[in-house]
């Protein structure tokens, strides 16, 4: 979707402000939000995909206004909803009104946390050879979709070239909708700035995305 | 329930906090989460992840050329074996700094960062500035960072849009030549492995 988390290239955000010495966590809420949310990601079978976009899925002006982890919070809220996991009753009330679901992998519990310390793999078979290889000029399709995708607007029109092949991996344009992993061939396509930010701009600047074979055409 | 006075404590900041509490008990009436085990989950990115883990392998690479080959050519597959102290999923990538080329690591649409390398990322590296500007500007960017690079040197940014995470290898800095890994690992800073800084000789 183009929403207002697609901000490569904006303007009039200001400065960015460093904090020496900052903490893992401002304040005790965030790390336990961070926290449910990777539980809960783990074992009720939230993949990645789907959390990213209930967080991209926030209304601009508030994702905007919202801190990090208050995004991760509405995120993580809006996906327990819409998986009917809790019920909006609880969430006004603040407790539990009903028992709960039978989670995929159970409860969440001290056991489980080794598991989660390690990223799971990406990679799934692929079911024809990639399309393209290192060196080839590919241009970014201009696809403009309401649902979840990994193609940045900055890119989109804009031809590139392929430096690396990454595998064939989980696509989060269908996985995000729970519409199946549907494997595409990732590969990272480098963009002269000059492309992208036209001729005024930096000319030592190269930008690359990893982009999945479904985002790229064959250019010219 | 709290009997709180609104006009002390109805900040943003305590009803935030008021509904991750109650979200907190929801999950755990309900039988979803174990709060010990969320404990485990904050304990572990406060005290054992961080950006030590990432200069470890820095100060490895400088000190071993046959690490640092087998980094750059696959990181996830040269970091696994070095042992537990840095367990990565199989997506890592190190990209190398030279005179010639500097990296830069953004993710544009969010917070893509490499959690076992560097520990959670920054607040200033998930907001809106650095996710802006650094594709379009990246000079500008690290100049705010008070980095400036020479006029010819490239700048590469990788812009991490999908699984997989990048990690900078600096340049060693002249003069730590013959240095211990152990004492070289502590001039590798945080940013200096995001692209943002230099590593700093303070001795």
């Amino acid at each position: 979707m183009n929403g207002v988390h697609d901000m490569g290239g904006m303007d009039g955000f200001g400065k960015v402000e460093v904090e020496a010495n900052e903490p893992t966590f401002h304040e005790a809420w965030e790390g336990r939000v961070m926290a449910m949310v990777r539980a809960m990601g783990a074992n009720a079978g939230f993949n990645i995909d789907m959390q990213r976009f209930s967080r991209e899925s926030i209304p601009p002006a508030t994702y905007l206004a919202a801190s990090y982890y208050q995004k991760w919070f509405l995120g993580l809220v809006k996906t327990l909803l819409d998986n009917k996991l809790v019920g909006a009753d609880e969430i006004s009330a603040g407790h539990a009104l009903r028992a709960g679901a039978a989670l995929p992998r159970g409860p969440f519990e001290k056991k489980d946390v080794t598991r989660i310390m390690t990223r799971g793999s990406f990679y799934r078979d692929a079911a024809q050879p990639p399309k393209f290889k290192v060196g080839d000029k590919v241009r970014a399709r201009n696809i403009n979709p309401t649902t979840h995708t990994r193609l940045p607007r900055y890119v989109r029109g804009h031809v590139g070239t392929v430096e690396l092949l990454h595998g064939s991996q989980v696509f989060p344009d269908t996985q995000a909708h729970l519409r199946g992993e549907n494997p595409q061939w990732l590969y990272t396509v480098v963009f002269s700035g000059r492309d992208l930010w036209g001729e005024d701009s930096d000319p030592t600047v190269k930008v690359s995305v990893d982009a999945f074979e479904p985002y790229l055409e064959p250019a010219p | 329930m709290h009997d709180h006075d609104h006009d002390d404590h109805g900040s943003e900041l305590s009803d935030t906090q008021l509904r991750v509490r109650a979200l907190e008990t929801i999950l755990t009436e309900k039988g979803y989460v174990d709060p010990a085990a969320l404990d485990a989950i904050v304990e572990a990115y406060e005290t054992k992840i961080g950006p030590r883990n990432g200069a470890r392998v820095v100060a490895k690479a400088w000190t071993d050329p046959a690490f640092k080959a087998a980094l750059l050519q696959d990181a996830s597959k040269a970091i696994a074996t070095l042992g537990h102290f840095s367990r990565v999923g199989d997506h890592l990538v190190a990209v190398e700094n030279t005179p010639q080329r500097h990296n830069v690591i953004v993710c544009t649409l969010c917070s893509c960062y490499p959690w076992e390398m560097l520990g959670l990322p920054p607040v200033w590296y998930k907001a809106s500035p650095y996710r802006s500007r650094t594709v379009k500007d990246p000079r500008g960017v690290l100049k705010d960072f008070g980095v400036t690079l020479p006029q010819t040197t490239e700048i590469r940014v990788w812009d991490s849009t999908a699984e997989t995470r990048f990690l900078v290898l600096p340049m060693q800095p002249a003069g730590t030549e013959g240095w211990s890994e152990e004492q070289l690992a502590e001039i590798v800073t945080r940013d200096s492995m995001i692209g943002t800084g230099l590593p700093t000789v303070t001795k």
